[in-house]
C-alpha cells in the first residue's frame, strides 16, 4: 500500500519536473554550442551548408548544431520554439517570412551588421519597423530557362516579349512536349512564380483585380487553353516544373538559379537563360527578390554575440561568394554578383533582374501571406477551374481584404 | 482500500489529462482568441469572443469548404460501404484462394498513406498518368482529364483514393459480422423458397445492423478527419476545390498563421463529430 502510493508519488515528481525543465532546454545552458535551423531538404544546398557552418564556427570556437525541417513546418516550428523561448540562434528563413518572424519579438535586431553594398531590395526585405532583423547571403530571382537545341531546330529566337513567348511556347508544342512550364501551385511558390508577369504588367499587390494584372493572369490562361502548357501546372511546384524540363517534356520554363547545379550535371541538355518577358519592349522588367535571410534568436548575451560573429563570417564577402556558387544563388553584396556574374554567364541574366527586383513584403509587410494566397488561389481558379481572369482576381481582391 | 483504487487508475487519468484534455481545452480556448504570430513570444493572446467564428463564416473558401466536407464524407462512406458490403458478401463463399485473396484486399490499409498517396498522385497525373493513359487507349476519353489539376473533378479524384483506402476497414468489419450469423438461418430461409436477394434483405441486412451501425460511425468520425490523403494529392486545391474542414483548418493555421481561426474550424469538427458520436451511443444503448 505504502509503496504504491511512494510509486506514484515518484512518477507525479518526474513528471512534473520534467514539465518544468522544458522551457529552457538542454542545449541552451552551453554557451560553445550554438543552434541552427534551415529548410533546405536537397542537394547541394543541404551539403552545402552544413560544410560553411562548420567553417564559420571553427573560425568562432563554437560548435554548429545544424537541424533542417520541410518547407511546410518550417515556420509552425519557429513559432512553437518562440513560445518555448527555444528559438534557434541562427534560422534561415525565407524572406517573405521575415516580417511575420520578427513580430513575434523573438528575434535580435542586427544593428552591427553593415548592410553596405548590398542590394537595397534584399536590405528593405530585412527590415521590420525600422530595425534590420534578418540579412541574407545570397539571393536568387526567376529567370526563362529555353532548350537550345529545340530553338535551333524551330529556328527560333528565345522570346523578349510576351507576345514572342505565346508564340514560341505554342511553335515548340509537339506531341506529349509542351512549350512552356512554369509553377502555379496553390503555395507561395505559385504567388513569387507569377509576380514577374503580374508586376512586370504594371499590377500591385495592393489592387490584385486592376486591368494589369488581368492581362498577365489572360497570358498564363491562354498558355494553358492553348495547350502551349500543361493544365498541370497547378500541381507543378517549382523543382516539379525543373523535372519537366529535365526530361525534355517543356521547351521553357520559369526557374530560379538554385536549379542550375542540378541542370549542369545533366551534360546531354543544352539551355540558355534569358530575363523573363516583359509585354512590351520598353516596359520595365520587375522580378520577386527570392531568397532567405539570417537571423539571430534571443538567448543571453554571450550567445548572442557569439552568433552574431558566426553571422559576420557566414556573410562575408568570401563566404557569401562560396556559397552562392555551390548553391545557385546571387550574392547580396553588388560588386560580387557582378564579378560572378562576368566569370559565370549562365548567372548573367539572373544578376541582371536582382538588381531591379522588388521584396514581396515591400509594401504589404506582415499583410503578404494572406494576399498572397489570395492571389495564387485566383491563379488557380483561373487556370483550373475555368474562371475567367476578371472573376477571379475580383474574388481574390474582396478575400484579401 | 480507496487509494490503493486511485493508484491504478491515476495514471490513465493523467495520460487522458496531459494528451487529451490539455490539448482540447487549449484548442477550445486559442478559437475564442485572437492569437497572433506575436502570441507565440509573448503568450498574450486577447480574447476575442466569436470574433473568429464569425470571420471564419465570412471567408469566401467557407461555404465551398463545407460544401466539400459534405459531398467527400457521403460519397466516400457510401462507396467504402457499400463495396466493402458486396466484398464482404462475396467471401462468405467458399472458393479457392479465398483466403489469400482477402488478406491482398487489406494491403490498401496496411500501406502508409504517404506511400499510397504518392503512386496514386502518379496514377491521376494529368499528362502521364497510368489512368489517363489506359483511358486514352481504351478511346473511352478523347483527351485526359485533368484529374487532379481540375477544379471540377479535383474532389471527385480525392475521394476515390479515398474510398479505395476504406474499403478493407469496411470489409473485414463487415465480413467478421457476417460470421455471426449462423448459416442455419440461410438454409431454413432457401427451404422456405427465398432466394438470394430475399435471403440478404431479411437475413443479413436486420441482422448485420449492429456492426453497420458501428462501421458507419467509425467510418463518419474517420472520413471527417481524412488529412493525409488529400494533403498528399491536392493540398486541398486546386483553388480550394477539394479543401475540407480538417485540410481548411490546417491551411488556416500553419499556412496562413491565423490560429484562432484554425482553432474555431478544429472546435466545429470538434462540434460534429461529439453530436454524432452522442447519437452513436444513444443508439448503442437503445439496442442494448
Amino acid at each position: 500500500m505504502r509503496k504504491l502510493a511512494a510509486a506514484l508519488a515518484v512518477t507525479l515528481t518526474a513528471v512534473a519536473l520534467g514539465a518544468c525543465g522544458n522551457g529552457t532546454g538542454s542545449t541552451k545552458d552551453d554557451n560553445n554550442t550554438l543552434t541552427e535551423i534551415d529548410y533546405y531538404e536537397a542537394a547541394p544546398q543541404n551539403t552545402q551548408l552544413p560544410k560553411l557552418l562548420d567553417e564559420c564556427g571553427a573560425q568562432v570556437g563554437v560548435k554548429v548544431q545544424h537541424q533542417q525541417v520541410p518547407r511546410a513546418q518550417f515556420m509552425p516550428k519557429l513559432l512553437q520554439q518562440a513560445s518555448s523561448r527555444s528559438l534557434p540562434d541562427l534560422a534561415l528563413v525565407d524572406n517573405p517570412d521575415l516580417p511575420q518572424l520578427a513580430a513575434t519579438g523573438g528575434l535580435v535586431p542586427l544593428k552591427d551588421l553593415s548592410t553596405d553594398g548590398l542590394y537595397p531590395s534584399i536590405v528593405a526585405a530585412g527590415k521590420y519597423k525600422g530595425d534590420t532583423y534578418g540579412i541574407a547571403p545570397g539571393v536568387n530571382g526567376l529567370a526563362l530557362y529555353y532548350n537550345k537545341d529545340l530553338f535551333a531546330q524551330a529556328n527560333l529566337q528565345p522570346p523578349k516579349t510576351w507576345d514572342e513567348l505565346t508564340a514560341a511556347a505554342k511553335a515548340l508544342t509537339k506531341g506529349t512536349r509542351y512549350g512552356m512550364a512554369f509553377s502555379a501551385v496553390g503555395t507561395e511558390e505559385g504567388s513569387f512564380q507569377f509576380e514577374p508577369f503580374f508586376w512586370t504588367a504594371g499590377a500591385s499587390l495592393s489592387k490584385l483585380d486592376s486591368p494589369e494584372a488581368v492581362k498577365a493572369l489572360a497570358l498564363w490562361k491562354d498558355l494553358v487553353e492553348a495547350k502551349a502548357a500543361s493544365k498541370s501546372v497547378v500541381t507543378w511546384t517549382q523543382a516539379d516544373v525543373n523535372d519537366q524540363f529535365m526530361a525534355g517534356n517543356a521547351a521553357m520554363m520559369v526557374n530560379g538559379p538554385w536549379q542550375l547545379p542540378t541542370l549542369n550535371k545533366k551534360t546531354d541538355l543544352k539551355f540558355g537563360i534569358v530575363p523573363i518577358p516583359i509585354p512590351s519592349p520598353t516596359a520595365k522588367p520587375v522580378t520577386p527578390l527570392g531568397g532567405e535571410m539570417w537571423t539571430v534568436g534571443h538567448s543571453n548575451p554571450q550567445r548572442e554575440a557569439k552568433a552574431l560573429s558566426v553571422l559576420k563570417c557566414l556573410l562575408s564577402q568570401d563566404k557569401s561568394l562560396e556559397w552562392s556558387k555551390a548553391a545557385g544563388y546571387i550574392p547580396s553584396n553588388q560588386a560580387a554578383a557582378q564579378q560572378l556574374a562576368q566569370s559565370d554567364p549562365q548567372l548573367s541574366a539572373f544578376v541582371e533582374e536582382v538588381a531591379t527586383a522588388q521584396a514581396r513584403t515591400a509594401e504589404l509587410g506582415t499583410a503578404y501571406p494572406k494576399v498572397s494566397e489570395a492571389l495564387f488561389n485566383a491563379i488557380q481558379a483561373c487556370l483550373a477551374g475555368g474562371k475567367s481572369p476578371e472573376e477571379a482576381l475580383k474574388a481574390a481582391q474582396s478575400a484579401a481584404g | 482500500m480507496n487509494l490503493r483504487r486511485l493508484a491504478f487508475v491515476a495514471p490513465a487519468w493523467l495520460y487522458l489529462i496531459v494528451f487529451y484534455l490539455y490539448p482540447l481545452a487549449t484548442n477550445v480556448r486559442m478559437g475564442f482568441q485572437d492569437f497572433t504570430v506575436s502570441s507565440f513570444y509573448t503568450g498574450v493572446a486577447p480574447f476575442a469572443g466569436l470574433r473568429n467564428y464569425r470571420e471564419v463564416f465570412r471567408d469566401p473558401a467557407f461555404a465551398g469548404t463545407v460544401t466539400n466536407t459534405v459531398l467527400f464524407t457521403a460519397g466516400s462512406l457510401l462507396f467504402q460501404f457499400g463495396i466493402g458490403l458486396a466484398l464482404a458478401v462475396f467471401f462468405r463463399r467458399n472458393f479457392p484462394l479465398n483466403g489469400v485473396l482477402r488478406s491482398l484486399l487489406l494491403v490498401p490499409w496496411l500501406l502508409p498513406l504517404v506511400v499510397s498517396g504518392t503512386a496514386w498522385r502518379w496514377i491521376l497525373e494529368t499528362d502521364s498518368g497510368v489512368l489517363n493513359r489506359s483511358l486514352l487507349s481504351l478511346h473511352l476519353i478523347d483527351e485526359p482529364v485533368p484529374w487532379l489539376a481540375s477544379t471540377s473533378v479535383a474532389l471527385t479524384a480525392v475521394t476515390l483514393v479515398n474510398v479505395w483506402v476504406g474499403i478493407p476497414f469496411n470489409m473485414v468489419i463487415l465480413y467478421g459480422g457476417l460470421q455471426s450469423i449462423p448459416d442455419e438461418l440461410y438454409e431454413a430461409a432457401q427451404l422456405d423458397g427465398a432466394g438470394a436477394w430475399r435471403r440478404f434483405r431479411h437475413i443479413t441486412l436486420p441482422l448485420l445492423r449492429p456492426v453497420t451501425s458501428v462501421v458507419l460511425t467509425l467510418g463518419l468520425i474517420y472520413t471527417l478527419k481524412v488529412f493525409d490523403v488529400i494533403m498528399v494529392l491536392t493540398q486541398g486545391g486546386p483553388a480550394d476545390s477539394s479543401q475540407t474542414l480538417t485540410t481548411f483548418s490546417y491551411d488556416l493555421s500553419f499556412q496562413q498563421l491565423a490560429f484562432g481561426h484554425g482553432a474555431a474550424v478544429g472546435n466545429l469538427l470538434i462540434v460534429v463529430a461529439v453530436v454524432f458520436a452522442i447519437g452513436y451511443l444513444r443508439a448503442e444503448r437503445r439496442s442494448s
